[in-house]
């Protein structure tokens, strides 16, 4: 019952972002299309950050270090796996086989974030507060760095994959949003069940979760590598979407505009990320054309938005469908 | 002789210079409701904090049914059927009353972060379960009716009482509680007196409680240990320990007439 | 051995300037609990306002030595006293409306604070970098082959000048002494009559203050300034006062010659490509096995 209901929902939602995709192809200009893609691409960067950040509620500052783990190896994998495969500029691979070469690719930027997850997640995470946030912050410098000082990987000029022309630009809306409402789903399973339960208790009070027999620290590491994974496919359909990745394009201000992103949607709240990130992406845009004024003005949001509320919009509420277009759920969820 | 439900042999804590606890034995029979006392600063709560594993002591062993424990993290500890309360009481506020329940089963669930990811049947039947033998034990304890609340929003009794529950949740074998007659009244700390008794009865456990309200703990307790400066100071019925010269002198200062007090 | 020596002498110049910068990071950090982030533009501040004090009184390119210590010594005190007013009014403004709130809150407007000022920097400054005036004619002293500038040892002996000034105040003055007690116990300190919020002002000005003697010593140093400069420095000297054991001054002043010192040695000995990497390698080490610092004092929760 329970498969035959999702195998459904999942052709008829595959068959909308398709359908939606060739609409958006033949009416849409590039530059909308773009801005909608960003948006999803927010999307998982917010909904993965908020895992740990809003739910569990250890501050992260550095992940912008795994969404550039997440980029390097989807674009590293994602050319391998092309001259592997014997594809070149005269031999472009077709467009399903690009979407299915990018989500390999993926699943490898998962992989390496994930594990960048763990890495940074397993020392990091017996901190508290604001030590937790400068010791991420100084692990994102570090893989900035590393980075940086890989000639391999381009430098400082950035990875292009040996290609004159770029890293091949195969993200589109199509594959943005499937993998944008895969990981959401996950990660709203996940925070929705009785690890999420256990995620929240160690925000309100990790010794008395600790007492309840729960490896607090075991959790803390788990929401870590889940929250860096996603992270890390956002960058990879970020890398795919610009067609060249930097160092520089991971700095600070990137983990920055995320916290922004919860942060305007409410602090542990699944759907205020998602609010945060479409607003972050199309304000983005909106502020293009006054550049210098666009930092200016995220930054003040960010001071008014602390003194005035600090706990973001929605708070760590959650915007629900109308009743009648819930399915019901078993047990008290 | 039966396996000791918890036994403490030679414990000593040390925080800088302070040896807090200090060479400290004591054995806790099963099911017996055993009385950790002592006045201010006199090491109890950091002697509960190293039975439940908040502190590795520096010396001694401490064994839970046989089992040396000391050392071991609190969440393994727990895990093993050590359930405790706290002094100044640790619920998680911005949850429901019937969530703060429902966490302290979450070391039981048995299924992994994949299968709550894919929501698969395992995981809503095991939700199920918690959920149902949360609200039993809130039906037990009168909470259900507010099961939908916010901690935070209960009134001092019930959030205490709910602290209870939540630890209960556990499964225990033994149950830690740290002052549980704090802040209450003499009506209510006497009512405390008979759901002390109630609990070991109804949930079949070891209870061991720090206090501070002489009358409950005389009253209660089938066996009294006093600690004062980390050491013990005596051990035995509670009848015998009250009277303890030793026990008048910590509590009431070296100056008293002992003649006087064993009139009392 | 003179790559070492060399590397040594470079290092406690650099060293020097993180430890000024450190004692505002330390300070702020004392009284309030709160990583002032916004502490590295204020540093950044404080270099510009000696550039434009320096020109404001005349400073010619073309006949640099010519400009007098006297004036050198004014342009070190306008910076200090511009940035002391410029630290003040972020803690009446952004951080005193938090007093209270949770934790994080204060330091996220902190972040904010700091792309706040980084932006009005670019704007004001413009985003091109600038030459800082030599406001002190520069000498070579070659010693066993190694370069010693009096520019640097003019930055090692003010550091330590201003250090031992503020170890004495923070000593040996009453309000030096309500800033303990408020480092201590808030509440307490309020009950017991300490105008805290006065207190906690003073404490911004004197940081401020500090950093932009810090700035002032960078721009001779390095003569290249530029509105986004404080943000890897500030982060620096705030790894700096973490190493050293946060809240402590001197260990604030220890933890900056550290890492200036390890800062070059990396540079000399690997590669200066990870010599901004070393700084946070140091970090994670220190708060991995020694979260309190070199100096620090354990606090532990109370259960």
């Amino acid at each position: 019952m329970v498969w035959t209901y999702r195998t459904a929902v999942s052709i008829a939602l595959i068959a909308l972002l398709f359908g939606i995709n060739w609409a958006l192809d033949q009416y849409v200009i590039d530059y909308i299309v773009r801005i909608i893609m960003q948006c999803g691409i927010n999307a998982i960067l917010a909904v993965g950050l908020n895992l740990i950040n809003g739910t569990t509620g250890q501050f992260s500052l550095g992940h912008a270090g795994f969404m550039a783990v997440g980029a390097y190896a989807t674009a590293f994998a994602v050319i391998h796996l092309e001259s592997w495969l014997g594809f070149n500029a005269s031999n472009i691979p077709a467009p399903w086989m690009q979407g299915l070469l990018l989500s390999v690719g993926l699943l490898f930027g998962a992989l390496f974030a994930g594990l960048a997850g763990l890495l940074v997640g397993a020392p990091s995470l017996r901190l508290r507060g604001d030590y937790l946030a400068i010791v991420t912050l100084g692990f994102a410098e570090i893989i900035r760095l590393i980075f940086t000082n890989t000639e391999a990987l381009g430098g400082a000029t950035g990875y292009s994959g040996g290609r004159p022309l770029g890293l091949p630009v195969y993200t589109n809306f199509f594959w943005v949003f499937l993998w944008a409402i895969f990981l959401i789903t996950l990660i709203g399973n996940f925070t929705f069940s009785s690890y999420g339960r256990a995620l929240r208790a160690i925000r309100e009070d990790e010794i008395a979760t600790e007492a309840l027999g729960i490896n607090t620290t075991r959790m803390k590491v788990l929401a870590s590598v889940i929250s860096a994974a996603a992270v890390g496919v956002a960058g990879g359909l970020f890398a795919h979407l610009m067609g060249t990745i930097r160092p520089d394009d991971f700095k600070m201000d990137r983990s920055v505009a995320m916290i922004v992103m919860i942060l305007v949607g409410g602090l542990g709240s699944v759907s205020g990320a998602i609010i945060g990130a479409i607003f972050v992406g199309v304000t983005l845009e909106a502020m293009r054309d006054i550049q210098q004024y666009r930092l200016l003005a995220y930054s003040l949001l960010l001071i008014g938005l602390m003194i005035a509320r600090p706990q973001g919009l929605l708070g760590s509420r959650e915007l629900r469908l109308p009743a009648f277009l819930r399915r019901k759920r078993g047990g008290a969820a | 002789m039966t396996t000791p439900a918890l036994k403490l042999d030679n414990i000593a804590k040390i925080f800088g210079g302070l040896r807090a606890v200090d060479g400290v034995s004591f054995e806790v029979a099963p099911r017996q409701i055993f009385g950790l006392i002592g006045p201010n600063g006199a090491g109890k709560t950091t002697a509960f904090n190293c039975i439940s594993g908040v502190y590795t002591p520096e010396q001694g062993t401490i064994s839970f049914f046989g089992k040396s424990i000391a050392g071991r993290p609190p969440s393994e500890i727990a895990a093993l059927g050590i359930a405790r309360t706290f002094q100044n009481i640790r619920l998680f506020g911005d949850m429901t009353v019937l969530e703060n329940v429902m966490v302290a089963g979450h070391a039981t669930i048995g299924f992994g972060p994949l299968a709550a990811m894919f929501r698969l049947r395992k995981q809503a039947e095991e939700q199920e379960r918690l959920a149902a033998r949360a609200h039993e034990i809130l039906r037990i304890f009168e909470l259900d009716g507010l099961a939908g609340e916010f901690s935070k929003s209960l009134p001092y009794g019930s959030q205490r009482k709910l602290e209870i529950a939540r630890a209960l949740m556990l499964n225990p074998k033994v149950l830690l509680l740290d002052e549980p007659a704090a802040g209450m009244n003499s009506r209510e700390a006497d009512s405390l007196k008979n759901q002390i008794r109630w609990l070991r009865d109804t949930f079949d456990l070891t209870i061991v409680l720090v206090e501070h309200n002489m009358q409950v703990v005389m009253n209660v307790c089938e066996q009294v240990h006093c600690v004062d400066h980390g050491q013990t100071i005596a051990s035995g019925e509670p009848l015998h320990v009250q009277n303890h010269p030793a026990v008048r002198t910590a509590y009431l200062g070296a100056d008293v007439d002992e003649s006087t007090l064993r009139q009392s | 051995m003179s790559t070492f020596l060399q590397q040594l002498v470079n290092g406690l110049s650099v060293g020097s300037i993180y430890a000024l910068i450190a004692l505002g990071y330390t300070m702020v950090y004392g009284t309030l609990g709160l990583i002032n982030f916004a502490h590295g533009e204020v540093f950044m501040i404080g270099c510009y306002i000696g550039l434009y004090a320096a020109f404001w009184l005349g400073y010619d390119a073309l006949a640099a030595a010519s400009f007098s210590p006297m004036s050198a010594t004014l342009v070190l005190l306008l910076a200090m006293a511009g940035a002391a007013i410029v630290g003040m009014l972020i803690e009446r403004l952004a951080y005193r409306p938090l007093r209270g709130a949770p934790r994080l809150a204060p330091l996220i407007t902190a972040i904010g604070v700091s792309l706040l000022l980084q932006n009005i920097a670019v704007l004001a400054f413009s985003a091109n970098p600038r030459k800082f005036p030599s406001i002190i004619t520069e000498h070579r002293l070659e010693f066993a082959g190694v370069t010693i500038t009096n520019i640097k040892i003019f930055i090692f002996a003010v550091s330590i000048l201003l250090m031992l000034a503020l170890e004495f105040f923070v000593k040996k003055t009453w309000t030096g002494r309500a800033m303990r007690a408020i480092s201590f116990n808030l509440p307490a300190a309020k009950l017991m009559g300490v105008p805290a919020d006065r207190v906690i002002s003073l404490t911004f000005a004197i940081g401020s203050a500090l950093a932009a003697a810090g700035g002032i010593l960078f721009g001779l140093d390095q003569t290249k300034l530029e509105p986004l400069m404080g943000n890897m420095i500030g982060l620096k000297a705030f790894i700096a006062a973490v190493l050293g054991g946060i809240g402590n001054i001197r260990g604030a002043a220890i933890g900056g010659l550290l890492i200036g010192v390890a800062e070059l040695m990396t540079a000399g000995y690997i590669s200066s490509g990870y010599r901004d990497a070393i700084t946070f390698v140091i970090l994670i080490v220190i708060l991995l096995f020694r979260p309190q610092g070199l100096l620090g004092v354990v606090r532990q929760e109370k259960v």
